[in-house]
């Protein structure tokens, strides 16, 4: 056998996914879940070269590379606000930001 | 022959060259630093301290190897080894010289060529925060900790200038193979001028070098942005805690990287193996005259001696600078040691740049060096990459 | 050799990617998915996406797993407090339904994926197509990423300064 089945490598995407979906439910630090996160559009990502190669087309790469360049934006911004979060609360733990106010 | 065999006897030359440069990098920016400050520096071990190196190895190795009580162990173990691994393997897809033949064999004299080399290069220098960020976190020391977190703002911060500086002669070249790049800057203007980077119409690339090499210094914590172990403030900084072969990796670490990017600034602004001038016009012999004349004045010395111990060791620097000056003028090996000779003067006049930039200047302070990056670098860089694509469309069409 | 590459590499992604949801300290787990990254980066040149490998490298290993680790870092953030009452009914049932799941899930792929496999080599994607792709079919979509990035800093900026 000389080739990767193209299932194979949906199914390692799937299974990231699934696991960053959990993480993202279980964890309770804001930064964890928000790795979580970067977790699961890893694994989209993963499909989205797999298809590009299947079908021997660009596209998916460039999707890949938009997906990248969106999450260094949510990074760069998500950061940002669990700074301030943490200024104004001492905490990162997502069930003790619970009200709208400070 | 075996692509494995002559893979093997390649890393092991590249790995045996690369540690001595490494070892003796060292000695050179002791002995530098102490001429310019008016100092003899290492000067007991061996004549002129040439052994010097060879005695730090074996203090560093036998040295007591510490863990301290309060550290996070795994991570406090694997940062030197992340540090040192990252800057070793960058060393696999520089070219240092053309296509040779060796006894028949046809070999390039690089590891590997990658069509992404220069990607690679920015991805592995990204990946080396990492070594000194975990190595101040799992320390658990303040001083440590503070090291760390500057080592990552700083790399950050200046990778930015640093990949668009690198951007800007991508455009002249048209790749992102290392060799194709080398390539891409042979041959001349008018007969004289190389056509290197720097030179190159239609926007030569000068400013872009200079950002590149400023970037360079706050890449490898180098004076003046070495804020990361600046003394005066953080005792040492990220390797406060380190001592014995660890603390070694993290020097290792910080030379090898300094080779590397300025073997990179090498190949994508001063024209790689290419000689400055023609070979119509003698740059052939350029070697042979140099290590030529180094003999005749190191033997000259040696039979004026100002110290007793001179009588031996300069005419033995003599007769080794006239067996490198015959080697030059072999017409056999030339076609060999030229590129290399060229390659590697331009990598080591880089690197005293280096050293004498440390002998120079003072440190930055932490909010100037940051200001500095995203406040002047950035916008000029941004400005000087548009100005060459404008120029490259421009003269295309 | 493709299988083989792709075994070793899967089960690296999978065992960092479970040990970034299980480890308590932020820290551990920013390592752990540095180590998702990388061993999907492996995974892209396996698919003949040079470019997307170097760019996965470069931006999230080296740009967005450094500013975590930094956040980390300048949080000094300790570890996780576990939750007060686990439930006994998700201890219980959480893990054979998710197996359960992912055996259904991997069942459906199985059925539903265009046959044939990828060999090494039979198709790339380097930095040039991408680049040729990126300007011209899809050039607006670029350019409206440029000013999303824009806004960003901006956004990035003006949350982080310490007073409006």
């Amino acid at each position: 056998m000389n080739g990767v089945p193209l299932s194979w490598y949906l199914i390692l995407s799937a299974i990231l996914f699934a696991l960053g979906a959990a993480g993202f439910m279980i964890r309770k630090n804001m930064i964890t879940v928000f790795m979580c996160i970067e977790l699961m559009l890893n694994a989209v990502n993963l499909s989205f070269v797999a298809f590009s190669r299947h079908f021997k087309t660009i596209d998916g790469q460039i999707f890949t590379f938009f997906v990248m360049v969106v999450a260094a934006a949510e990074a760069a911004v998500g950061l940002a606000i669990i700074l301030t979060v943490f200024r104004n609360r001492s905490t990162l733990q997502v069930d003790d930001i619970d009200s709208l106010r400070l | 022959m075996n692509f494995f065999l002559l893979s093997l006897i390649k890393v092991g030359l590249v790995a045996a060259v690369l540690m001595t440069t490494l070892a003796y990098l060292q000695w050179v920016e002791r002995k530098v630093i102490a001429h310019i400050q008016l100092r003899v520096g290492p000067s007991r071990v061996g004549p002129h301290g040439l052994l010097q190196p060879l005695a730090d190895v074996i203090k560093l190795i036998t040295k007591e190897d510490l863990i301290p009580a309060h550290v996070n162990k795994f991570f406090y173990l694997m940062a030197p080894i992340l540090a040192v691994a990252l800057a070793l393997t960058s060393i696999s897809v520089i070219p240092f010289g053309p296509q040779i033949n060796v006894f028949g064999v046809e070999t390039y004299m690089q590891l590997t060529d990658l069509n992404i080399g220069v990607l690679v290069l920015l991805a592995i220098s990204g990946l080396s925060v990492y070594g000194i960020a975990l190595a101040g976190w799992a320390s658990n020391n303040k001083y440590a900790l503070l090291g760390g977190l500057r080592a990552s703002a700083q790399m950050i911060s200046y990778e930015l200038p640093l990949a668009l500086a690198i951007a800007s002669p991508l455009l002249l070249h048209n790749s992102l193979s290392l060799r194709e790049i080398v390539n891409a800057q042979d041959g001349y203007y008018f007969g004289f001028l190389a056509r290197w980077a720097i030179f190159q119409m239609p926007m030569p690339q000068i400013f872009a070098f200079i950002l590149f090499m400023i970037g360079a210094f706050a890449e490898t914590n180098r004076i003046p942005f070495d804020l990361p172990e600046a003394e005066n403030e953080l005792v040492a900084g990220f390797h406060t805690e380190y001592s014995s072969m660890k603390f070694a990796a993290f020097f290792m670490a910080e030379y090898a990287n300094m080779i590397t990017i300025c073997a990179l600034a090498t190949i994508l602004f001063l024209g790689g193996w290419h000689p400055p001038f023609p070979v119509e016009l003698g740059s052939g012999y350029v070697p042979s005259a140099i290590f030529g004349m180094a003999a005749a004045i190191a033997l000259f010395h040696g039979l004026n001696p100002a110290r007793p111990k001179d009588r031996f060791t300069l005419p033995v620097f003599a007769i080794a600078f006239f067996g490198l000056a015959i080697a030059f003028a072999i017409p056999v090996l030339n076609s060999i040691l030229l590129p290399l000779f060229w390659f590697a003067s331009k990598t080591g006049f880089l690197l005293f740049l280096f050293i004498w930039v440390r002998g120079t200047l003072p440190r930055f302070r932490y909010d100037q060096l940051m200001r500095f990056a995203w406040a002047w670098l950035f916008p000029v860089s941004v400005v000087h990459l548009f100005a060459t694509g404008l120029l490259v469309a421009l003269y295309s069409n | 050799m493709d299988p083989i590459l792709f075994f070793i590499f899967a089960a690296v992604a999978v065992i960092c990617a479970i040990s970034l949801i299980v480890q308590k300290h932020p820290i551990k787990s920013a390592l752990s998915l540095i180590g998702v990254m990388g061993s999907l980066a492996i995974l892209y040149l396996l698919l003949g996406a040079e470019f997307i490998a170097a760019a996965q490298l470069i931006v999230y290993a080296g740009a967005i797993m450094v500013l975590f680790v930094f956040v980390i870092m300048l949080l000094n953030a300790g570890e996780e407090k576990s939750p007060a009452r686990p439930s006994w009914f998700a201890k219980l049932l959480g893990i054979p339904l998710m197996i359960a799941l992912l055996g259904i899930l991997s069942y459906v792929i199985q059925r539903a994926a265009p046959e044939g496999s990828l060999a090494f080599g039979e198709y790339t994607g380097g930095a040039r197509e991408v680049g040729r792709a990126l300007f011209t079919t899809y050039l607006l979509p670029f350019e409206i990423t440029s000013v999303l990035i824009l806004i960003a800093i901006l956004g990035a900026v003006v949350l982080a300064k310490k007073e409006l």
